[in-house]
């Protein structure tokens, strides 16, 4: 799960790290008001979107006055930003965070994950601030420093002071960046992150360690155990359809192309799409409907893929296992009888009890096309959504 | 004859008593694998379905010589009873709950450093050797005995492909999966390893997708020491990045563990990769008559 900058360092505060003073608005002059409760002479006006690149894009803003706060919000707020992480639509701001402006000595770059190939967590600390990690790791990767964490210590002080000096900080700096990144490494377990980015990170003309920019993504996995997390959830960054589909414990996401996909398995369900393609399809969505999905979760899932007005086709690809194929059978005539069926669905069944699953297809009166394997179900709904090509 | 497990393995069922647990206890115990115990704290002293239920795993493995265990046992709860398992010094453990949090493997992983524990999955459908012992919630009808290993990050995609492998008449040693989160026990690279040195297999099939590198790895380790024709399949070639299709280890993140990538990775040390998911047994057919 993702949640916006506001809230990110809204938690952070409750590790005693050091943010900006600011507020969220939702208009004009509710920015304004964040504004003059605000020191000055400086204010930063950002939009609040889950994406990065808010700056280059222009959803980032400096402020000399209350009156240019005005002008900033009034331009940002309704804007639709385009970043390289939104996709070419872009998003509308319906958001902003005003801050105190402070007067920047130099930039860097700090990161928390879990990397998959040693099991722990890794801090990653760049001189190399406010840049996108993914070009200095691709233009000068020496720049990036690791320090690897065993997960009985913690991070430990040592460690801190290294990522410090290495970052060619001096003086007193140090010690407050080192103490800074150790409470980052405490926030980021304690919360069940799957990712803390401070960029930047900055140390300010007055030597004071400050985090500019916060992003915290959370592992869906934890989210049980943090309710007060599990509230910043912004469903109008999120697909609605996505939404719908994951309260009915579906996995879902939409694609661009035209032919729907109901598959049991996230593996069986990606090579679904590939064989589509490879067929000369183009998928409309992964779905997963899960291990035990019931007859509720089949009708949820048809809903979910005949609302795309784009699908001209559906390919239904069962492997039935501990799900059982009469189970699934039975899903989709009750599906199909509530809610309608206006485009060609192929559906192939295999695995535990599949001869009843196909007598109750066959039996149900359903226009169906019945196909046998993962390439006989590939061309018959390619064909069926228009043929190879036929869509864009 | 098999990797891993056989028709010796003893079996302690973690979470035996829950709805889980229960229902892949009855059919595992169908399949003929020896469940010797079961583990539901309170319960202990009672019986599931002719099984003896323990308190403790301790307790279990004392009881029934016991040298594996599979944990059913629900997210919040997951991760102590896989360090359960591996504080009993149980050779072999099965995690299959899916949805455990991340952080709570990265503990998992330190506490089983220098143990002698293996722990497959979790987020897996188990371990098969087929006819002779079933660990896990795989369909255990579409395995045939025979000397192909299979291993794959995914369930049902498995399931696929060993299905094809058993309609051409190529039976399987042993198949595992591996299970399809960030955090596993045992890797691509062990489970080839252990196919490799198993004088019953021939072959191996290795079904990887997008997400972190552990194909790449396990193609390193197939340039130097691979003695067996592999068969390698990629999910998620279509799969648009920054979206974590279903397994929370799949994901494309900074352009990173795509599936061209791993299927290059796999085409330069000699793996038969197929384009198509369709064509998995095929090819496996094909590499062995050459």
């Amino acid at each position: 799960m993702k949640i916006h900058e506001y809230q990110a360092k809204d938690l952070l505060r409750r590790f005693d790290v050091p943010v900006p003073d600011g507020g969220s608005a939702t208009t004009v002059d509710q920015a304004v008001e964040v504004a003059k409760r605000l020191p000055g002479p400086v204010w930063v006006v950002k939009a609040q979107i889950h994406a990065g690149g808010r700056g280059k894009g222009g959803g980032v803003k400096l402020a000399r006055s209350i009156d240019e706060v005005r002008t900033q919000a009034t331009h940002i707020l309704g804007m639709t930003l385009v970043t390289h992480q939104t996709g070419p639509e872009g998003r509308v701001v319906k958001r902003l965070l005003v801050e105190d402006g402070c007067r920047i000595a130099k930039e860097y770059y700090f990161a928390v994950i879990v990397d998959r190939e040693t099991r722990r967590p890794v801090v990653m600390a760049s001189s190399e601030g406010g840049m996108e990690i993914e070009e200095v790791a691709a233009r000068s990767p020496e720049k990036i420093l690791k320090e690897q964490v065993d997960p009985a210590v913690g991070l430990a002080p040592f460690q801190c002071r290294r990522l410090a000096f290495n970052l060619g900080m001096t003086g007193k700096v140090v010690h407050r960046a080192a103490k800074v990144f150790g409470k980052l490494y405490e926030a980021f377990m304690a919360m069940d992150c799957s990712l803390l980015e401070i960029n930047p990170l900055v140390v300010t003309e007055d030597e004071e360690v400050v985090l500019l920019d916060a992003k915290l993504n959370f592992d869906d996995n934890a989210l049980y155990r943090h309710p007060d997390i599990l509230e910043l959830r912004d469903m109008d960054e999120e697909e609605p359809t996505e939404i719908e589909a994951s309260s009915h414990g579906l996995s879902y996401i939409k694609l661009d192309g035209n032919i729907g996909c109901m598959v049991n398995g996230a593996g069986l369900a990606m090579s679904t799409m590939d064989i589509i393609k490879l067929h000369g399809g183009e998928p409309a969505n992964f779905l997963d409907v899960g291990g035990g999905a019931n007859k509720d979760q089949v009708k949820a899932a048809f809903k979910i893929i005949t609302h795309d007005p784009n699908v001209k086709a559906i390919l239904v690809n069962i492997f039935g296992g501990i799900m059982r194929c009469d189970v699934i059978a039975e899903g989709i005539v009750a599906a199909v009888k509530d809610v309608g069926l206006t485009v060609p669905l192929v559906v192939r069944l295999e695995g535990t009890n599949v001869d009843i699953g196909k007598k109750i297809l066959e039996e149900s009166g359903l226009d169906l096309i019945a196909a046998d394997g993962m390439r006989d179900a590939a061309e018959k709904v390619v064909a069926a959504a228009g043929g190879a090509g036929g869509v864009r | 004859m098999s990797i891993l497990i056989d028709k010796d393995t003893r079996v302690i069922v973690q979470g035996i008593t829950g709805a889980t647990g229960a229902f892949h206890t009855r059919l595992m115990l169908e399949y003929g694998t020896q469940i010797v115990g079961g583990v539901t704290p309170g319960r202990g002293g009672t019986e599931f379905e002719g099984v003896p239920v323990f308190n403790t795993l301790k307790e279990a493995v004392a009881a029934t010589q016991a040298n594996a265990s599979v944990v059913y046992v629900p997210p919040p709860f997951a991760a102590d009873a896989i360090m359960e398992a591996v504080d009993a010094e149980l050779p072999l453990v099965v995690a299959i709950t899916e949805g455990i949090p991340v952080v709570d493997m990265v503990r998992v992983a330190r506490y089983m450093e220098g143990r002698p524990t293996r722990l497959v999955g979790p987020n897996c459908p188990g371990v098969i050797t087929p006819g002779a012992c079933k660990i896990g919630i795989m369909p255990g009808h579409i395995h045939l005995p025979g000397r192909i290993g299979v291993l794959s990050r995914s369930g049902t995609l498995t399931y696929e492909a060993v299905g094809q492998l058993t309609a051409l008449g190529l039976g399987q040693s042993t198949c595992i999966g591996i299970g399809g989160d960030p955090i596993i026990g045992t890797t691509h690279l062990d489970a080839l390893k252990m196919f490799n040195e198993d004088p019953d297999t021939d072959a191996v099939v290795m079904i990887g997708e997008i997400g972190g590198n552990a194909e790449e790895v396990a193609a390193e380790y197939i340039a130097d020491h691979m003695t067996k024709p592999v068969v390698g399949f990629i999910a998620g070639r279509t799969a648009p990045p920054g979206k974590r299709m279903g397994h929370a280890g799949a994901i494309i993140s900074g352009g990173k563990g795509t599936a061209a990538e791993k299927m290059a990775a796999l085409r330069a040390v000699g793996v038969h990769v197929a384009e198509s998911p369709a064509d998995i047994g095929a090819m496996m057919k094909d590499a062995l008559n050459h």
